[in-house]
């Protein structure tokens, strides 16, 4: 039997925003994999441990107050410390163009900005899992 | 190290890649499950059921506070249902319980139903397995929000709470058979709502009936409001006095008794499903009995009997 994909869609830091993260765990579910959500104000710390526990493939992390350049990076890192960094990384939101290069040296593979259609998401899942 | 070492030592990799092998049907999936078994039996497992929207995640978040007060280390086991269409899943269950992820001492895991009926997913009995090895003394289980036939956490837990709701349904809905008759406790949850007392007490006169015809004590129902944190201490001090009780009285062991003969019962079926499948070679002959039924030259039950008949006697069973 084929292994189901698991991603865990979470929101660090302390906006409330949330819709957009619902609006891609709905997506990602219609798309055939299983989303955990874990809802607002999520710590890197927490955010580490829940995808840990719930052995998911990719985190996708939604961010709209500006802190993305030292939350995202930070649950790379923590990824890094607990020994799996095999958890591949990725975000959206409100992300300026010019930090998108930051986050991806820092080891975020993709960023996805206001406006991305769902495909363009499903379509890294994808190519991201045949690697 | 080893999966099985690693569940036995404790690491949260270890456990959460073993429960996804098991989810996913690996081939290890045997092997592992027997290796961790006599390392089983330790743990108390509690179910936690009843319909969409009754707050039990919200009341596994208040009981998993009052385990650890306890000093006992807490799993727990959220099963949200799949999509039929795509076969995917939103497991939610966790926000209502995510003040807990940084302890140590807890674990959490969401698991899709994965087109199973009964309330937990095909995966669960032997999640329950890895997590009673891995030293947890207490596992819930949070079943997806259920109906009425949806009861098969009774073949999987030492003890079921089921949490209602009240507005949910008169006396007739309490009356019937089902769901109604998995609960070892009941919750009757959201207390401050109008017409909570009213339904403990249509509860209470279904449960006397039943009492009365089995001699039994009657079942716990308690009032309380986990998204208030109230009546909490009175139910999980119900919940151990009904453990202490059942050990007492033999009831506990009867009961893991019947759990491993519905097991052994199930595993069996599959072995012997999967033996006469390949034996049979159904695959490819299944077109062939079908226009042999079709075209009136046999009849169901007389086509399988002979097939079974001559695989007996080929193979000389008899």
């Amino acid at each position: 039997m084929a292994k189901t994909v698991r991603i865990l869609v979470a929101k660090p830091g302390l906006d409330g925003h949330d819709r957009g993260a619902k609006y891609i765990a709905r997506a990602l579910k219609d798309a055939g994999y299983e989303v955990i959500y874990t809802g607002i104000r999520q710590t890197p710390e927490s955010i580490v441990v829940t995808a840990i526990q719930e052995d998911v493939d990719f985190v996708g992390l939604s961010l709209l107050s500006g802190a993305h350049n030292e939350l995202f990076p930070k649950v790379v890192e923590l990824l890094r410390e607990k020994d799996a960094s095999d958890i591949i990384v990725f975000g959206g939101g409100v992300i300026p163009t010019e930090d998108i290069p930051f986050l991806k040296e820092k080891g975020i593979e993709a960023v996805f900005t206001q406006g991305t259609p769902i495909k363009e998401i499903t379509d890294f899942i994808e190519k991201r899992l045949e690697k | 190290m080893d999966l099985v070492d690693k569940v036995q030592s404790g690491s949260i990799r270890g456990i959460a890649r073993t429960i996804s092998l098991i989810e996913n049907n690996s081939p290890q999936k045997e092997d592992i499950i027997d290796e961790l078994y006599p390392h089983t039996g330790n743990a108390m497992v509690w179910g936690i059921t009843g319909p969409p929207g009754a707050g039990k995640s919200t009341l596994v978040d208040c009981l998993i506070k009052r385990e650890r007060k306890q000093g006992r280390r807490v799993a727990v086991i959220a099963i949200d249902p799949s999509s039929p269409h795509s076969g995917g899943a939103i497991l939610g269950d966790r926000v209502r319980m995510q003040k807990h992820s940084t302890d140590e001492g807890v674990y959490i895991r969401s698991m899709a139903s994965r087109g199973h009926l009964g309330g937990v997913s095909v995966a669960t009995g032997d999640a329950v397995k890895i997590l009673d090895a891995a030293r947890y003394d207490t596992i819930i289980i949070e079943t997806i929000g259920v109906g009425q036939t949806e009861v098969e956490i009774i073949e999987l837990c030492d003890i079921v709470l089921l949490v209602l709701v009240p507005g949910m349904g008169d006396e007739i809905q309490a009356m019937k058979a089902g769901v109604m008759e998995v609960g070892d406790i009941f919750v009757i949850n959201k207390k401050n709502r109008d017409g909570a007392d009213r339904l403990k007490t249509e509860v209470e006169y279904v449960l006397g009936i039943k009492n009365a015809l089995t001699g039994e004590e009657p079942n716990p129902v308690l009032l309380a409001s986990s998204k208030l944190d109230e009546g909490i201490d009175e139910l999980v001090e119900a919940i151990h006095d009904y453990l202490k009780k059942a050990q007492a009285t033999g009831r506990f062991e009867e009961k893991r008794r019947v759990r491993i003969e519905k097991e052994v019962l199930k595993i069996f079926s599959s072995k012997v499903h999967e033996l006469l499948n390949i034996h049979l070679n159904i695959e490819n002959n299944l077109g062939e009995w079908i226009s042999s039924i079709l075209n009136g030259e046999t009849a169901p039950y007389k086509l399988i009997k002979s097939k079974l008949n001559r695989f007996v006697k080929e193979n000389e069973i008899i």
